[in-house]
């Protein structure tokens, strides 16, 4: 059973809400760019919605080689059926080679769905793409440049690295924050083909009769800082030392998820992989042990400071500074330097 | 209410390995996993999802039906659904499942539930956490041909042919209304799982697939044989059902590992990596000098 695909093109789903696009998005058109130039071929952007102006145009700078864009009232919110119709019907006439999607709860709505409709294999949520060979020992067979979906599994104590070898397009949702987006060259010239979308009625069975959207204060993927309190925070009131020394700092308050489990602060403050992957020029973690869950989300930060009571925890092991000793002495030391540098 | 009518439930749940607990080598030669190295459990939010069945019965009527694929030990969970009030369960083994990615496991599940035929709602968990995929479901959905709500919290009223439900998203919530039948994947935060009942376990006790026949006989030996004991439990209604590819109108290509499209090309367990780590003194004057370094570093201020 092969579908294999006449190019080697690389698609990306574009998501946007009320003309702001995802920027896992962005991140994944300047991914595709780097594919591409391993394959040799071209990044194309899947867009769609209702009244998007000189969006296309914004997805070029960013690192599309050719837009795809439906226009239509019918696209305007996301749901599922509409949206899965257009995707479809594009990737069982162009057969892409690579077909990335978002790890956002839109994308991991529609990406099985799609996989699902064109019995493409399908790998969720990975954190790095890399082109690479496969030989088949038993069949005797090279497959040459595909794509190596790799992800934590089971928990993230293993990164597995997945391939699909015939089963065309390759799809994979990625996660968000893992990846690098382009800086936007206005300069870069592409495509844009506008898409008629066919639709049924039956994709019209699903209404949306009301959306609650409650603005995230927090933003952690951006913070240049991040101070985050886990576990051995053990009261709420010594969490506040935290929230403190994020102040002072000029930073964001992060979590481990023993932390929001306590009850200390809420779920959006969670960094790991259950939570938000973090990327900061510092990351203070004070009191917490790093499980490999929480270290996903956090390892890649370019300075971490560790404060813990136990000399074997495993955050001490990937820690540039460590500190053994008690948060609730540390930080108010912190503070202190930080108030008289300040001076 | 425009009608009284019943709306009959299909859960999909996945007996799946503890990730939480994790030790030794779990994966095989072949790259699939070695899941008998590791403890087996109820992948939590398909309790989330039977529990919403249950509760959509107990506002409506209807019948409850859990369904699992997976080996003959998998019938546990089935188990446990019974336990905690499942009109009715069924086991989906066969060698030829095995090594299913999730396209081949719902080309699989697609087929049993249009085997079972009457139903109006499907429910499955968001995700596993053995995988944590959350793919399962939306492919059982297009196979299917249904509409598919993901991370539903709450069923607001099913009426007539409609359901009104609302979905958690990681920045608010959406209430959508949707023709039925549909599918939805549920989360954690839905509902919190009634426990098994005491009595139910005592009914169940004996309860078990033909696959559980040779062990039970071992545990149980006063039934002779597998033909006695296929009467007494059968006469009992304590016969589990277990379907095999042959029971299901499905093209035997497009299960297992033939009907997967991926494989694991190789593993590697997570390895912590050593960096050039400075220890600080927990004091005044260690933490003053920490900090001027990341200001000279240009790392704070």
């Amino acid at each position: 059973m092969t579908n294999q695909s006449n190019s080697r093109d690389v698609w990306v789903f574009i998501e946007q809400e009320e003309g702001l696009v995802a920027d896992v998005s962005l991140e994944l058109l300047a991914k595709g760019q780097e594919l591409a130039r391993t394959l040799g071929s071209q990044v194309c952007g899947l867009l769609y919605g209702y009244q998007l102006g000189d969006l296309p145009e914004k997805l070029i700078h960013h690192g599309a080689d050719r837009v795809l864009w439906a226009d239509h009232p019918e696209l305007a919110m996301y749901r599922t059926l509409p949206y899965a119709r257009v995707t479809t019907e594009l990737v069982q006439g162009r057969r892409p080679y690579i077909f990335l999607v978002g790890a956002t709860a839109i994308g991991r709505d529609l990406a099985p769905r799609v996989a699902s409709a064109v019995r493409a294999g399908l790998t969720a949520d990975c954190t790095d793409l890399q082109i690479g060979d496969y030989e088949a020992k038993r069949e005797k067979q090279l497959y040459s440049d595909l794509l190596y979906q790799i992800r934590p599994a089971f928990g993230g104590n293993l990164i597995a690295t997945i391939i699909n070898p015939t089963m065309h397009p390759q799809m994979a949702t990625v996660r968000e924050g893992v990846m690098r987006r382009q800086e936007p060259d206005v300069t870069r010239q592409g495509a844009i083909e506008k898409i008629e979308p066919n639709f049924d009625d039956k994709d019209m069975v699903l209404k949306i009769l009301s959306r609650e959207t409650r603005e995230s204060k927090v933003n952690l993927r951006d913070a240049a800082i991040i101070v985050a309190g886990g576990g051995g925070v053990a009261s709420e009131s010594a969490f506040e030392l935290i929230r403190e020394l994020a102040h002072v700092l000029g930073g964001e308050v992060g979590a481990s998820r023993a932390a929001v489990d306590a009850g200390f602060i809420s779920r959006e403050h969670q960094v790991g992989q259950t939570g938000t992957t973090v990327r900061p020029r510092l990351y203070i973690a004070a009191g917490i042990s790093g499980a490999v869950q929480h270290r996903a989300g956090m390892d890649e930060s370019a300075k971490i400071v560790a404060i813990n009571t136990d000399p074997a925890a495993p955050i001490f092991q990937i820690a540039h500074y460590k500190i053994v000793g008690d948060l609730n002495e540390v930080i108010p030391m912190m503070i202190r330097a930080l108030r008289e540098k300040a001076k | 209410m425009s009608s009284a009518r019943t709306y009959n439930s299909v859960v999909l749940v996945k007996q799946v390995p503890d990730t939480h607990n994790i030790t030794g080598n779990v994966m095989k030669n072949d790259g699939t996993l070695n899941r008998s190295a590791l403890p087996a459990i109820f992948n939590p939010e398909d309790l989330n999802a039977l529990e919403m069945a249950l509760q959509v019965r107990e506002r409506y009527g209807g019948q409850v039906t859990v369904m699992t694929m997976g080996p003959p030990q998998a019938a546990e969970v089935l188990r446990d659904a019974l336990h905690r009030g499942a009109d009715r369960v069924i086991l989906l083994s066969d060698r030829k499942f095995a090594g299913a990615d999730t396209l081949a496991t719902s080309y699989a599940l697609t087929g049993a539930i249009k085997k079972l035929g009457d139903y109006d709602l499907v429910f499955c968990g968001r995700q596993a956490i053995d995988g944590d995929t959350a793919q399962v479901g939306p492919q059982t959905a297009e196979k299917l041909g249904i509409p598919q709500i993901t991370y539903a919290e709450s069923i607001v009223s099913l009426d007539g042919d409609e359901i009104v439900a609302e979905r958690a998203l990681p920045l608010g919530k959406e209430l959508v209304q949707c023709s039925l039948p549909c599918l939805l994947t549920v989360v954690a935060s839905a509902n919190q799982p009634r426990p098994p009942s005491a009595r139910k376990r005592i009914e169940y006790k004996l309860a078990a697939t033909p696959l559980e026949y040779r062990s039970l006989l071992k545990k149980w030996p006063e039934f002779e044989n597998e033909d006695v004991l296929d009467a007494y439990l059968t006469k009992r209604d304590l016969k589990l059902p277990l379907w095999t590819t042959a029971d299901l109108d499905v093209d035997e290509e497009k299960l297992g590992l033939s009907g997967s499209p991926t494989q694991v090309y190789k593993v590697n367990f997570v390895v912590l990596e050593s960096t050039q780590s400075k220890e600080i003194p927990a004091n005044q004057e260690g933490i003053a000098a920490l900090l001027q370094e990341l200001v000279q570093e240009y790392i704070v201020g």
